[in-house]
């Protein structure tokens, strides 16, 4: 394969921005409804 | 302004009567719940057989050789960053104009991921035009104007969080979003406007595409499952801010209560 260098940065660094922003999303989800769940009543149910 | 309110005035003006039902943060988590398992598993899968197909089983460019691999990603970053940008921009005008609660939160978040989007744009077109041509970068209309759509919403990122009051960010962050959407032509016509280094486009709405369909598969199937991933991260973080809005407007009431009640005691 050609380039190979250029193509591996190419997909590495997709994978790493796409990574970056699936997991921060599901970690800052996964932070607002523990908090919510605990101050408020309604969010446990 | 409260979001409860917000709904109310929704419902209560006629412009703004189909978009009532979705302005409820309630039924936007309801309903965004159920799709967002959904949105993210076709992102997976749709991804990982468009790249897949495209680095390991669609032909080589007799011209660039293995480096149109690249193309698989940065040619969908291009589309989700300029489809992102309209994103924000629609997002704006529903926030201006109805005062849509989530509007205003949807173009919060889809700024970030744009500009993610329109970073793997520009990141991945120089890792192609250093072997191509010869240059990470060159002043081209296209790559110049990209560059202007990311400085956008890296604007945008900062003006929506630069007020102690969301509404105002939102407000400034609106007129900015629509200010900027001129540069949305300039980029798709900038090949045709001007003699740049960068290719025309080789799929349009209106003609057939100019590429080989052993290529063009592999990258619609990139281009679809990256912008289901897109769209998911977006409804993802749109949830937390939708749940976050929520705690601050708690937090704020049991402090408000609190100091009632103590300035109540201090009286008596």
């Amino acid at each position: 394969m050609t380039h190979l260098t250029y193509i591996s940065a190419a997909y590495g660094l997709a994978v790493v921005v796409a990574g970056w922003f699936a997991v921060d999303a599901w970690l800052r989800m996964g932070r607002a409804r523990k908090r919510l769940a605990a101050i408020d009543p309604r969010a446990r149910r | 302004m409260n979001m409860d309110a917000s709904a109310t005035l929704l419902s209560s003006g006629s412009g703004g009567r189909g978009l009532h039902r979705f302005a409820n943060p309630g039924r936007f988590l309801r309903l965004s719940g159920k799709v967002l398992p959904w949105l993210a598993a076709f992102a997976l899968v749709l991804t990982l057989i468009g790249l897949g197909w495209g680095l390991f089983f669609a032909p080589a460019d007799w011209q660039q050789g293995d480096a149109v691999r690249i193309m698989y990603i940065h040619v969908p970053a291009a589309w989700l960053a300029s489809s992102g940008y309209l994103g924000l921009a629609i997002c704006s005008v529903l926030s201006l104009v109805w005062r849509h609660p989530l509007a205003d939160l949807a173009a919060m978040e889809i700024g970030p991921v744009g500009a993610g989007a329109t970073f793997l744009c520009l990141a991945t077109g120089s890792l192609w035009g250093k072997p191509m041509w010869g240059a990470w970068w060159v002043w081209d209309a296209r790559l110049t104007s990209v560059l202007v759509l990311f400085f956008l919403y890296l604007g945008h990122i900062a003006l929506v969080r630069a007020f102690d009051s969301p509404e105002r960010g939102a407000r400034a962050g609106a007129i900015l979003a629509l200010v900027g959407v001129v540069n949305l032509p300039i980029i798709k016509f900038s090949v045709d406007w001007w003699n740049t280094l960068h290719q025309p486009a080789s799929i349009s709405f209106t003609g057939s595409p100019t590429m080989y369909v052993g290529m063009l598969w592999p990258l619609l199937f990139s281009a679809l499952g990256m912008t289901f991933g897109f769209a998911a991260i977006v409804v993802a973080r749109t949830r937390a801010g939708v749940m976050e809005r929520r705690i601050r407007g708690l937090l704020l009431a049991r402090a408000q209560q609190e100091a009632g009640a103590r300035l109540e005691a201090a009286a008596s």
